[in-house]
């Protein structure tokens, strides 16, 4: 048990401190670094989805006036490490799925380098290629561990015995699309090689975490960190696709390192975005369910059939939210992956959770219909005392109160009937659960400086649009017993001690307790009256630590869906979310990050859907025009609520983390609420109105 | 993004002598597609003509009772014009379902039913396409056809390897707009001028897809003539698509109802602006109870040809273009009655 | 190929050559070095690099800058030249109406065009009445606003903002 810092600024809805740079626009993203005579680069992507370089002629390309080089397998520098395949670029003839790089243009302004791209002729021995993801594809294999490192598969007790016995049973297949995160600001790097300079390298990236950034990156070309900056003052959206470098991070330091003195400038186009940074696979989610008569579950059950490529794996944790969400005596749970010939998957905002609360939170509203129970009476019942997979008690569970305030804000007791129609419209609601784990990484260090009658705070930390320039100096202010505004925090930069990525909802937990332990240290040292200059560095590995409780955020968000009855067309009017989430360090950017899981979850629930196509071995609809996400007119009445939760295990702040929980549950409440106005039950992602046509009067 | 030159002639004239005379010379007005053509590797001309400042800007009342609408007015002005919304609700109703404001103030009159299609594979120039690279094949047959056509494609059951193969649809929704309202496109070519009947602007893909229209290399269209509607007739168009805004039309319904004639013209569905021709006959001096206008779509659709796909393909448009003209026409009428 | 333009930019005149390539908003990012309207798409698919172009919102990624050889531009930064926030920006400070601001520059600009083209009695699909002049309902809003895409999320602050800044107490 910790004791709470005493809430001062935490709590104060202060507006950011990046604000007015960003609504006038000039604060600076990786690729806008102002650089002196900078060099574009533009990659050639391979046409083929599996194969072998033939041939790779660069002579038109290089005849270009203007054109400064061109990095091929055949002449770029050989890198110190290739294990991992992703990052290995350029190394060698193979062509491990469509769109991999193989070739760069290094030119004097961005058209001659994406001229110069285009001239690159490139010839390929195409092989046979699989990239359908099937759930009877016959190379499934069971992952030795899930993302990050959870296991594979779990059972307890005898699921069929319960299937085979129970009052009710479901048993259906429930599937989510191809997500790609899409981040407004395209993936970028700006980089600098100057071998005489003190720090050779220097990359102004666009990531969610410099240091790790930068670890990778020294890793593939054996340099020192000494020998390596990494600068990212603002992100412009990341959603986890910035997480982990990919390859046009390397790709820009190779072409940095080919022009040495030079900086380049590599920004990748939203097209090349839907093959080179990452995605959310597709899931194929088979789930059990049995219940006795009272709706009391005796059998909890999710298998998994995903994908990951051929050339690294990445094993999304779809089924962990089955284990800890409803009690039940008998539950299992399984992972499957067939490695295809596609681009590499990776982490989107809520892995594992955001697919996994899918066909889950669907299946008991099919279990509630069946048993003729209020779904959200459903839930109430099977709550569990303690965490069903650690027996652990929890830190603090408030999913009921969420629940019983959803329904009380929403309406929810004199909902319309299934099937009530208003004019042109069929009108339907719809609840599920959200749930996120609370979680703080083990690597993160603070340093705090008393300068110019201030306290500045540094921190390697990453601010992503989730309000860290500007929560971090509340957490840091209350920790030290001073004014927010005596207080700077410094972010975004290597030379700033090390943190962890901003991921797993995290970043405030872990960089905030990192800070309190530098401010306590500090206070230590040097009292309440420092010298000029006085500094200390706090690790959060010295924060007090609870290993004896399960920690999760909480949520329900209740919907309110209309269909048109001519045309199927789908709104949103209203989406209400109630979330239990710990402390909350700034209401104005907490709600905003709420709101944002809650939107995205509604644009997975209705539009997102990188379509496949199996021929090609590409996504077809590889745009923001094709591959739609919501626009503002798809947003109704939509609103973010949280519990004024006390949780003395988590951390020091009682913070739990709120950059994920929002979009776990929403796409299930968006298709139990089409359910109830048109009876279709829709179990493939996205609710298109397709789908519903057939329903229509 | 080949290189290219750049011309602004002193007026239309002399951009169409300009263009006539280099085989590989693209007019540009607002840009909105013609730049994104370039940068896909789309459009790679040789010469691009500015002709944005050389037709009129103006929207006038013609003899007829009519209105000519200059090649450069945007299409942010037009939806605008108090004639256009009180008179033709259907034209200014296509403009604001299209696209978004900022492409609006952009684009042009002139510009707009010159779009080219949305197909994926078109805008893909590393998979092959017969309107893209003539003979090259067709990617979408049996790719992603949830936007593409189900009537007046080039076969039944179109072959991807045969060169004619084309199963794009029209994107512009201004375009279908036109079509119900039997505009009048004029034209500036190096033969002098000319009057195209909107309705055969556009063409179905025919032997060669490459073509959408049945503009020569160098013609510029420099208005576009609404002729009045009749006396009472209502005008309305309705859009449907996969999300609330900016979106391109799954199917789309131009609808005029007038005394004793429906007009219909569907978008979505077709290489061009689709004239439901058949479905008006039916409907010709009967009742337009929503019985009698399926039943009407019902004869419209008899050579519909939805095609499979790897998302499921497009079937659905069948019966969701009928519902959506049946919704349309009953909105009309019951305005009428009220 | 290249040309020799002038734009104004924020109000100050600029003379440069460009590639008869370049758009207007790489001419403003790579060569005028103003980088507060965004690339987020490049193809007219996402509405973070509009502009004022001569008045209106415009998407600076599909212009040629050649083609708009004596423009008149005002990004976001320059809706602030004088040091005061825009009422725009200001609404969207208040509102947290963004997060990781990189569509913000281009959300401020529409919406600044949005509440000049209100003023006009500009209808937009969300209206009922075609002929009627439109308010700042939550509907005209959104739909006017949804050129521009905010991948984070803040429609629903948004559009409060834009209203606010349009004088609707809400």
């Amino acid at each position: 048990m910790t004791e709470l810092l005493e809430p001062r600024a935490i709590g104060r809805d202060t507006v950011r401190r990046d604000g007015e740079a960003k609504v006038r626009g000039t604060a600076t993203y990786a690729i806008e670094t102002p650089v002196q005579h900078p060099a574009y680069v533009h990659p050639v992507q391979a046409t083929v989805p599996l194969g072998r370089i033939t041939g790779i002629d660069t002579s038109a390309a290089e005849a270009i006036e203007g054109v400064v080089a061109v990095l091929t397998h055949e002449n770029a520098e050989r890198l110190a490490s290739t294990d991992d395949r992703e990052f290995a670029v350029l190394q060698s003839d193979e062509v491990a799925f469509r769109g991999q790089v193989v070739a760069v243009v290094v030119a004097e302004t961005s058209e001659l380098a994406r001229q110069g791209a285009d001239a690159v002729e490139v010839t390929y021995a195409e092989q046979p290629h699989d990239s359908a993801l099937r759930v009877d594809h016959p190379d499934l294999y069971k992952p030795e561990k899930i993302n990050p490192s959870f296991e594979t598969d779990t059972a307890e007790g005898d699921v069929a015995a319960a299937m085979a016995t129970a009052h009710v049973t479901v048993e259906e297949t429930y599937s989510t699309a191809m997500y790609h995160n899409n981040p407004l600001e395209m993936h970028a790097t700006t980089a600098l090689w100057d071998p005489s300079a003190e720090v050779p390298l220097t990359l102004w990236d666009s990531t969610q975490g410099v240091h790790p950034d930068r670890a990778a990156v020294c890793e593939v070309f054996g340099l020192e960190q000494e020998q390596v900056r990494v600068i990212c003052p603002f992100v412009g959206g990341g959603f986890g696709s910035k997480g982990t470098p990919h390859a046009h991070v390397f790709l820009a330091t190779m072409a940095a390192r080919a022009v040495p003195g030079r900086p380049v400038k590599l920004g990748l186009t939203r097209q090349q975005m839907f093959s080179l940074v990452g995605y959310r696979t597709p899931t194929i989610q088979r789930m059990q369910l049995a219940a006795d008569r009272t709706g009391r579950l005796q059998a909890i059950a999710i298998d998994v059939v995903e994908q990951t490529s051929r050339i690294k794996e990445f094993a999304e944790q779809t089924g962990v939210p089955t284990r800890m969400m409803y009690a039940s005596p008998n539950r299992r749970t399984t992972h499957r992956l067939a490695a295809l010939d596609v681009p590499v998957p990776s982490w989107m905002r809520a892995p594992g959770e955001c697919p996994g609360m899918f066909g889950p939170e669907v299946a008991m509203d099919e279990l509630a219909e069946r048993l003729g129970i209020d779904p959200v009476e459903l839930r109430i019942r099977n709550e569990p005392e303690r965490d069903p997979e650690t027996g652990k008690p929890w830190s603090s569970r408030n999913l009921v109160q969420c629940l019983r305030e959803g329904a009380e804000r929403f309406g929810w007791a004199d909902r319309p009937p299934a099937g009530h129609r208003e004019g042109a419209w069929l009108v339907g609601t719809g609840v599920a659960s959200s749930v996120y784990p609370t979680m703080r990484q083990a690597t993160s260090t603070a340093r705090i400086r008393y300068e110019d009658g201030r306290y500045v705070a540094e921190i390697g930390a990453a601010d992503l649009g989730t309000g860290a320039w500007t929560v971090l100096p509340q957490i840091a202010a209350d920790a030290l017993d001073v004014d927010e505004g005596d207080v700077e925090v410094r972010i975004g930069d290597t030379r700033y001690p090390i943190a962890s990525v901003a991921g797993g909802s995290s970043g405030t937990n872990t960089w905030g307790s990192a800070l309190t332990v530098a401010a306590r240290e500090f206070r230590t040292k040097f009292g309440r009256s420092p010298a000029d200059g006085d500094e200390v560095s706090g690790d959060v590995d010295q924060a007090s630590k609870d290993d004896a409780h399960a920690a999760y955020a909480f949520g329900a968000q209740f919907v309110e869906v209309r269909v048109n009855v001519d045309t199927g067309e789908l709104r949103v009017p209203r989406l209400y979310g109630v979330f239990g989430a710990g402390r909350i360090i700034n209401p104005r950017t907490a709600r905003s990050q709420l709101l944002g899981g809650m939107t995205m979850g509604l644009s997975m629930a209705l539009h997102e859907n990188s379509v496949w196509d199996t021929r090609l071995g590409q996504v077809a609809n590889h745009d923001l025009a094709e591959y739609h996400v919501t626009v503002n007119a798809d947003v109704g009445d939509m609103q973010a609520h949280w519990l004024d939760e006390h949780d003395p295990y988590v951390n020091v702040m009682g913070s739990k983390g709120i950059g994920e929980i929002g979009i776990t549950g929403t796409a299930a409440a968006v298709v139990n609420a089409v359910h109830r106005a048109t009876g279709i039950r829709i179990r493939d992602l996205p609710v298109t109105l397709d789908k519903v046509l057939t329903a229509l009067p | 993004m080949k290189p290219f030159a750049f011309a602004r002639p002193a007026d239309a004239a002399e951009a169409v002598a300009t263009v006539a005379t280099e085989p590989r010379a693209v007019f540009l007005a607002g840009g909105t597609n013609l730049v994104d053509h370039l940068k896909l590797g789309v459009a790679r001309p040789d010469l691009v003509v500015d002709v944005r400042r050389l037709t009129s800007r103006e929207i006038t009342d013609t003899a007829d009772g009519g209105l000519r609408i200059g090649a450069a007015v945007t299409n942010s002005e037009l939806a605008a014009d108090r004639r256009v919304r009180e008179r033709y609700p259907v034209l200014a109703q296509a403009l604001l379902a299209g696209a978004t404001g900022q492409l609006r103030n952009l684009a042009t009159t002139g510009g707009n039913p010159l779009q080219r299609t949305r197909c994926v594979y078109f805008q893909d120039v590393s998979t092959p396409c017969n309107k893209r690279e003539p003979g090259s094949g067709c990617s979408a047959v049996g790719g992603y056809t949830r936007y593409h056509a189900i009537l007046g494609t080039s076969a039944a059951l179109p072959d991807p390897t045969a060169p004619e193969t084309c199963i794009a649809t029209h994107p512009s929704d201004m375009a279908v707009a036109l079509a119900v309202l039997d505009a009048q496109v004029q034209v500036l070519g190096p033969a002098g001028a000319r009057t195209i009947p909107f309705a055969e602007l556009h063409r179905l893909p025919g032997d060669d897809p490459s073509r959408d229209t049945v503009l020569e290399h160098g013609e510029l269209i420099t208005a576009i003539d609404l002729p009045p509607l009749p006396a009472g007739a209502r005008s309305a168009y309705r859009k449907v698509r996969d999300r609330a805004s900016y979106a391109f039309a799954l199917v789309s319904v131009a609808a005029v109802v007038a005394d004793g004639e429906v007009r219909l013209a569907l978008g979505g569905v077709a290489h061009k602006p689709w004239r439901a021709s058949r479905a008006e006959e039916a409907l010709r001096g009967g009742p337009v109870a929503d019985d009698a206008v399926r039943h009407a779509m019902d004869v419209e659709l008899t050579t519909a040809q939805p095609q499979p796909g790897v998302d499921g393909g497009n079937g659905f448009k069948i019966p969701l273009v009928t519902r959506t003209v049946v919704a349309t026409v009953r909105d009309l009428t019951q305005e009428t009655q009220a | 190929m290249d040309a020799d333009i002038t734009l104004t930019v924020d109000g100050a005149q600029q003379r440069l050559t460009v590639d008869t390539r370049t758009t207007l908003l790489d001419a403003l990012r790579e060569r005028i070095g103003n980088t507060s309207p965004k690339k987020g798409c490049d193809h007219g698919q996402c509405g973070a690099c509009t502009v004022l172009l001569d008045g209106d919102r415009a998407l600076s990624c599909l212009a040629l800058a050649v083609a708009h050889d004596g423009a008149e531009i005002t990004t976001a930064d320059g809706l602030a030249a004088d040091g005061e926030l825009h009422p725009v920006q200001q609404a969207f400070l208040e509102r947290d109406a963004f997060q990781c601001g990189y569509c913000t520059p281009g959300q401020v600009c529409s919406a600044v065009g949005v509440l000049d083209e209100v003023r006009r009695g500009w209808p937009s699909h969300a209206s009922q009445d075609l002929t009627a002049d439109p308010e700042l309902s939550h509907d005209e809003v959104a739909e006017r606003m949804s050129g521009n895409l905010c991948r984070c999320g803040a429609y629903a602050n948004i559009v409060p903002a834009v209203r606010q800044a349009g004088g609707v107490q809400a």
